[in-house]
């Protein structure tokens, strides 16, 4: 039988506001644990929640971006469950009456296509601590730090049908948010979290089918991996005669393995009701507006700019425009470039592949954005060979406070670029090659560009390999075809 | 000493007749010779107290001192004290330390008055005769040799200004916990417009309906303490952010042509003979100040116990979740793993009154009830509020009972919670709507003082206490005190 997938995607976003959702403490990511805590993220007695304007002016700046309603009225609730790091025994989210109403995002696909995702509705919230089961003897440690870091959690429709289209929406998402600074994007710092729920029924059946979900995917290799065991586990029950229990899995990425965490019978009645502690949010047209104008460069109009502005293809524009730290990266260095196509070569090619093989940030790339626009530069105006810049490019990267001209030279990386010099050095190979003359000027043009191969050779070695090679190029066609 | 109000201490300390220190000594060795007998303190805090006592004399010898400066008094123990235990009457905080104040704790720590210790009270403001306390029930002052209680949930602080143990006492009332024990122990109590007072620090038991207000002997000493203890505060999101009268400043105005509302749902068939000529006799009182009276309805009232009580227990369900033995409070002994943690902790820190409202909000809040209840209960209370709004369209104060009856015997509700529930049958509508509520002592019923309810329109509270100051400048039942102190 044809199977058909359906995916819908919760995504929790945490805020890169300052402070948390409901208290004065810190959200920075890394400090000894319960050192970010204060008696409101203690839920000491008698403490009480303060809403932070920054998270709601976030909520809402991403409901603009993703072309939804925002809710005029929007109720905190509490969620009630009891788990240590949970300090107050609920969450304070939103249920009915969300921040950000139903919207869209357009997701493209390798095969040129797109493909509109509709957002059911994307809430605001706050993050639990953490729980350390690992080096307590068998107790159980908690780190309150990123107890009430806001989140907004962002509901799919189950509009996916592919891994990879979940993969694309998931990194749009990443994109629109680290794109208008409402997140770091950072996914290995728990940033980004996503649950996915996943069904499958027969190919041309309308109903979908019974649907479990896998919490907490902080990769996108993850997430495809996860979908891709699940599926394909759905597959196996059904096509065994069995039925799928409607459940919350967990997935071990370094196992490949997922395992049910609870039925739907266990799961629990959260006895939501609107905390009495926070009044409703009403917001009027005006605030609306004023966030509006605050609105960044969105990946989709960006992409637009670099096709026109820069000549970019289709592909090079889309996947630096998809990161605006990227996007921000390649148009730094190509205004010192002046070549916009050689800037996003380097950027896509060389820079990629040193963050992609070290897995570092961006953000923590030692090759500056100047720094790469300088080499481009001698690329550019012929300084450098490409050879002799990923030569410089790796020494920077190991020294990043080093400048591309010093290093060049100190590299004898220049190349020759003196005419005078190269003509000596072409008529000096030439004379002793006649019989190499006398077979280039009998072949013909085809065979010819492969003979010239047979003068570079010679010539880079007479130079020392600092002879510019185009020039080389040029005065030989010139000498020979005289 | 013993008599004087917070206004006459003031003065007292301003012209040196006596120093905070011997004040404050004099009502520690108060509370330590006669408290034994009412047990209306958890804590007294001997060193910290006479430690503010003696700041506060330097300053009132510098000329820093204000009309607080070094008066002693109390504070429920439901507000957290920065470095004094907190207990909230339970057992689940019987080591809880607060690190830090309440607002309100904060706002008589500036003034400089001088903190003498926390005063016992039903087991998270749970009870309307203080006997859900884990510390130990309080007995009425007025007590003769049949124990009485002081009324809950702030029964300690009731007894406490009863028995001339401190001149006044912070107290919170939910559904009456404020003015049920100022009738019972022949006091002025003030519940304060919803958001008037911050609740921050407050240890929660129903937050849409807990209020923070002074426990006093006149209404010229609450109004000295409602100006201390209201205004806006940015650590609670419910506070209203709206100027703060003195509300000393109107006491002495005339009540001539005040319109006072009387619900007839009040005065029916089931209210007390003694009860209604107690009333009766305080209306005329009023009238020869030039009030006139009217008849009102409020046809929701009989709901209000009801609805009250769905809506406390659902918001307490989820308020008490804190109290899990993870971070502070009570945690059992050796468990065995998470759960038995949790059960245990909780079994064993919650007393019977506290269990039942946890188990009665759960259950209200539960998928497939929740419409049937807390909706259906919520919807009660707007009827409930629109019942005052159009009252308060031709009256100016509706005017009560506070409490169905004069201080009554331990035990005497039997098993059956929904009797001690009907105790605040006629405050508890006030805390629904959120409108302010006060009870001033109106008369005796065998020998035991009444208190007569006024309840006033959003934010009036300078209107009430003008009422009773005026009240009480033509009556003594608020001068009287019991025998045994």
């Amino acid at each position: 039988m044809q199977w058909e997938t359906v995916i819908g995607l919760e995504i929790h976003v945490q805020l890169a506001t300052k402070s948390k959702i409901f208290s004065g403490s810190s959200t920075a990511f890394g400090s000894a644990p319960n050192t970010q805590a204060n008696e409101v993220d203690l839920a000491l007695p008698g403490t009480l929640p303060v809403p932070n304007e920054q998270a709601f002016r976030y909520a809402i700046l991403f409901g603009l971006a993703i072309d939804a309603d925002i809710n005029k009225k929007s109720v905190f609730e509490r969620k009630n469950y009891f788990y240590p790091d949970l300090p107050k025994g609920y969450q304070t989210t939103q249920l009915d009456l969300p921040i950000v109403g139903p919207g869209k995002v357009d997701i493209k696909l390798d095969d040129g296509s797109t493909k509109v995702v509709r957002i059911h509705h994307a809430h605001l919230e706050e993050d639990a601590g953490k729980s350390l089961h690992e080096d307590y003897q068998g107790m159980s440690g908690i780190d309150l730090n990123r107890a009430g870091t806001p989140l907004i959690e962002i509901v799919s429709e189950p509009d996916m049908n592919t891994i990879e289209e979940a993969v694309a929406f998931s990194k749009k998402i990443h994109s629109i948010v680290t794109s208008l600074g409402i997140c770091d994007g950072e996914m290995s710092q728990g940033s980004m979290r996503f649950d996915v729920n996943i069904s499958i029924k027969p190919q041309g059946v309308e109903e979908l089918g019974t649907r479990t979900e896998t919490k907490n995917l902080n990769s996108f290799k993850f997430m495809e991996k996860a979908i891709q065991l699940e599926v394909e586990r759905q597959i196996d029950i059904l096509e065994d005669g069995g039925s799928i229990k409607q459940e919350t899995r967990l997935y071990d990425g370094d196992q490949h393995i997922s395992r049910s965490m609870r039925s739907k019978e266990e799961a629990n009645d959260y006895r939501y009701f609107p905390c009495p502690d926070l009044l409703p949010v009403i917001l009027d047209d005006e605030y609306i507006e004023s966030i509006r104008k605050d609105m960044p460069e969105l990946p989709d109009a960006r992409r637009s700019r670099f096709c026109a502005d820069y000549n970019l293809s289709d592909y090079d524009s889309t996947t630096i425009a998809g990161d605006s730290g990227l996007s921000n990266y390649f148009e730094t260095s190509t205004k010192i470039s002046g070549d916009a196509k050689l800037s996003a070569n380097w950027v896509l090619g060389e820079l990629s592949a040193n963050l992609n093989s070290t897995d570092t940030s961006l953000n923590l790339c030692p090759v500056s954005a100047e720094q790469l626009g300088q080499l481009v530069l001698r690329v550019k105006d012929g300084t450098l060979s490409s050879s002799g810049a990923k030569k410089v490019f790796g020494s920077i990267w190991a020294k990043p406070t080093a400048q591309v001209d010093m290093l060049i030279d100190e590299l004898g990386l220049k190349q020759v670029s003196d005419t005078g010099e190269l003509e000596k050095l072409v008529d000096q190979v030439l004379s002793g090659m006649e019989e190499q003359i006398a077979q280039y000027k009998e072949a013909d043009d085809k065979k010819r560009k492969k003979l010239m191969g047979s003068f570079m050779g010679p010539l880079m070695k007479a130079s020392k390999g600092q002879g510019n090679p185009k020039l080389f190029n040029e005065i030989l066609s010139k000498k020979l075809n005289s | 000493m013993l008599n004087k109000t917070v206004k006459q201490l003031s003065q007292g300390l301003a012209k040196g007749e006596f120093s905070s220190l011997e004040l404050c000594q004099y009502y520690l060795n108060r509370i330590d010779t006669i408290d034994t007998k009412f047990n209306s303190f958890i804590t007294v805090s001997h060193e910290q107290a006479i430690a503010s006592a003696k700041e506060a004399d330097k300053k009132i010898a510098s000329g820093n001192a204000n009309e607080w400066t070094g008066i002693p008094f109390a504070h429920k123990d439901i507000f957290c004290t920065e470095g004094v235990l907190t207990t909230c009457g339970s057992k689940m905080l019987n080591n809880f330390i607060p690190p830090y104040s309440a607002t309100v704790v904060e706002n008589f720590n500036a003034q400089g008055a001088v903190c003498l210790g926390k005063t016992n009270m039903d087991e998270f403001a749970m009870g309307s005769s203080n006997e859900t306390s884990y510390y130990g029930k309080v007995i009425n002052p007025w007590s003769e040799s049949n124990p009485l209680v002081p009324g809950g949930s702030s029964g300690g602080s009731a007894a406490a200004v009863a028995a001339r143990l401190t001149p006044i006492a912070t107290a919170t009332d939910t559904g009456g916990s404020i003015r049920q024990p100022a009738s019972l122990c022949g006091l002025t109590g003030l519940k304060p417009t919803y958001g008037r007072v911050s609740r921050y620090g407050m240890i929660a038991f129903a937050s849409s309906l807990d209020q923070g207000g002074p426990m006093a002997r006149t209404a010229e000493d609450a109004a000295m303490m409602l100006n201390v203890m209201a205004g806006h505060d940015t650590k609670d999101s419910t506070s209203i952010n709206q100027d703060v009268p003195d509300y000393t400043k109107d006491l002495n105005k005339s009540i001539d042509g005040l319109k006072i509302g009387l619900p007839k749902e009040f005065f029916n068939e089931h209210l007390s003979s003694e009860l209604q000529s107690v009333l009766q006799e305080a209306m005329k009182q009023l009238e020869g100040l030039g009030a006139t009276f009217k008849e009102i309805s409020l046809p929701h009232s009989d709901l209000s116990v009801p609805a009250y009580y769905v809506i406390a227990p659902a918001e307490c369900s989820a308020n008490l979740s804190r109290f899990d033995g993870v971070r502070y409070g009570h945690r059992c002994e050796n468990p065995s793993d998470l759960m038995d943690m949790y059960v245990r902790s909780r079994s064993e820190g919650f007393g019977d009154e506290v269990k039942r409202r946890i188990l009665i909000g759960a259950y209200a809040l539960s998928a497939g009830y929740y419409d049937a209840y807390y909706r259906k209960a919520q919807q009660v209370r707007r009827l409930i509020k629109n019942d005052f709004v159009s009252a308060f369209d031709d009256v100016d104060v509706i005017l009560g009972p506070t409490s169905p009856t004069e201080a009554f015997g331990f035990d005497s509700k039997g098993d059956d919670p929904v009797k001690m529930y009907l105790e605040d049958i006629f405050t508890i509508s006030t805390n629904l709507a959120g409108l302010p509520g006060m009870s001033l002592p109106a008369g005796l019923i065998n020998n035991l003082p009444v208190g007569m309810q006024l309840i006033g329109n959003y934010f009036d509270e300078s209107r009430m206490l003008n009422i009773a100051h005026q009240f009480q400048s033509v009556t003594d039942w608020h001068t009287l005190s019991p025998k045994n102190i």
